[in-house]
């Protein structure tokens, strides 16, 4: 019994990992094409253009998106009573072989210390898996991102003076994205972290990226800041690719932990538009959902 | 804005022409090189040793690909660029000292590469970041591959073209970086305009 669950998660989780790859999420994809609408720059639409037949050729040819397939970044969310969890670190590190492998991915992990390249996409601590315990519930739910290197070399984090408030964060925000420019492949999705520390900030930031593209935060407060921000953003004029345009960011996603007296946190991440994740549901019985790539249910047994 | 479609290997002539904003479809040989290939390549030319390809005349791209072995063959599966800007610091002794005319990639480069394009008779261009499927049909073929050691993604990639593009000339042989032109609008527009709107500092 456990040798075949074992089986069955395995191929799933390829299967999204490759899902991930080649699919680009609906929000993503409908953002990307709302851009083109609304662009008049001839190059800056070219430039979508060539990126909206991209998405569609790596979709029907089951091709990567981008070369980059990214570091392979796993977000489970396990509820208290789900049976497998024990399972579930050495599945996701041997589908990340398997996709490797099958797909094929990039092998992207190289060893800080020996400078070797195991090709196979694992390593020291990779694939990363963050853990979120669920109360409950009885099933989990499994989301690979893979980040790309060019939208990541943007990332920062820095503890503000409290003084500085919410003008000094979006300040921080803007410029992060001013001094970016083109390099993290605009339009881009921005995910701001504000805590108690860059730790805290920072691991809010990348959670943002989870979120799908149009969806604001459950605090007005906050989704207002979001909408000021991606305003402000749009109102640089980078467009796609540094071709000049009115979206530079398809959306910015702001969370936020108390601060400490002391500290006014913020860290700022982003991703690229071909911002690949793919979502899954494993049920305590075994039963698989893809929840983000939904005509993958079909093709499962 | 004009179109061209080019070939390998480039003349000085030819890449003087361009202009920023250009667009330029390429047929020939190109060469992939990312941050360790460079410093590699640097390293070998500051010692006066050879490269393993000639590049006179050729174009260099910031790119690694995804790649399968069929047989004892290498395949493109996918390709695209990466970001050039962590090149800068290379490029001007690549540009000067392996002949390159072209280095094509994405998110720009600085003064220096700039300045080498001017002195030397070359040009930047980039190709839409993410676009990899699309640009695979490109490839027709592995030539050959050195420097394996670095790792599929860092080794040296020489590929076969044809109509490699649209690749978009951002910084010309006459001194204009589209880039740097953009960076300096959108400075002002954030001081002038959006700060005040915001009530930023």
């Amino acid at each position: 019994m456990s040798l075949d669950i074992e089986g069955k998660l395995l191929e799933a989780t390829v299967k999204l990992i490759e899902a991930a790859t080649v699919w680009l999420p609906e929000d993503v994809e409908k953002a990307l094409r709302r851009a083109y609408d609304i662009e008049d720059n001839p190059t800056t639409r070219s430039f979508l253009k060539a990126m909206i037949d991209n998405v569609e050729i790596a979709r029907s040819k089951r091709l990567p998106i981008c070369q980059d397939t990214g570091i392979v970044m796993f977000y489970v969310r396990v509820g208290d009573r789900f049976p497998y969890t024990g399972l579930l670190p050495s599945i996701l590190k041997k589908a990340t072989v398997e996709a490797t492998r099958r797909v094929p991915l990039r092998p992207n992990t190289i060893d800080v210390i020996t400078g070797r390249n195991p090709g196979d996409n694992t390593g020291r601590y990779m694939p990363w898996i963050d853990w979120e315990l669920v109360e409950g519930i009885d099933y989990a739910e499994v989301t690979v991102l893979l980040k790309g290197g060019g939208s990541e070399i943007v990332a920062r984090a820095r503890n503000l003076v409290p003084a500085e408030g919410l003008k000094g964060v979006m300040k921080y925000v803007i410029e992060a994205v001013y001094e970016a420019g083109p390099q993290p492949c605009p339009p881009i999705i921005v995910s701001v972290g504000i805590g108690a520390n860059v730790s805290i900030a920072m691991k809010l930031a990348a959670k943002g990226l989870l979120r799908p593209v149009g969806v604001r935060h459950e605090d007005p407060e906050v989704a207002k800041l979001e909408e000021t921000l991606l305003q402000a953003i749009n109102g640089i004029g980078y467009g796609a690719h540094g071709m000049g345009g009115k979206v530079t960011a398809l959306d910015v996603h702001v969370d936020y932990a108390p601060r400490h007296p002391a500290t006014l946190s913020v860290a700022v991440v982003m991703n690229c538009w071909a911002a690949r994740r793919a979502t899954m549901r494993v049920y305590a019985d075994g039963r698989i959902e893809y929840i983000t790539h939904p005509h993958l249910n079909k093709e499962v047994v | 804005m004009a179109e061209y479609k080019l070939r390998t290997p480039l003349s000085e002539d030819v890449v003087r022409e361009l202009n920023v904003g250009d667009i330029v479809y390429l047929t020939g040989i190109v060469v992939t090189m990312r941050d360790t290939g460079h410093k590699r390549a640097v390293e070998l030319l500051s010692r006066g040793e050879k490269l393993p390809v000639d590049m006179r005349g050729l174009a260099l791209y910031h790119a690694g690909p995804v790649v399968r072995r069929v047989g004892d063959r290498w395949e493109v599966v996918v390709i695209g660029p990466t970001t050039s800007t962590r090149m800068e610091v290379y490029e001007y002794d690549v540009i000067e000292k392996m002949g390159v005319r072209m280095v094509i990639g994405k998110g720009g480069m600085g003064p220096r590469t700039a300045e080498a394009c001017k002195k030397f008779g070359a040009v930047y261009t980039v190709y839409p970041g993410g676009a990899a499927a699309l640009q695979a049909e490109q490839v027709k073929r592995v030539v050959d591959v050195h420097w394996l050691d670095l790792g599929v993604p860092d080794a040296m990639w020489v590929l076969e073209v044809e109509n490699l593009g649209p690749l978009t000339v951002v910084i010309d042989s006459k001194g204009r970086n589209l880039y740097e032109e953009m960076y300096r609008r959108a400075r002002k527009k954030i001081d002038e305009e959006i700060y005040p709107a915001l009530g930023i500092r």
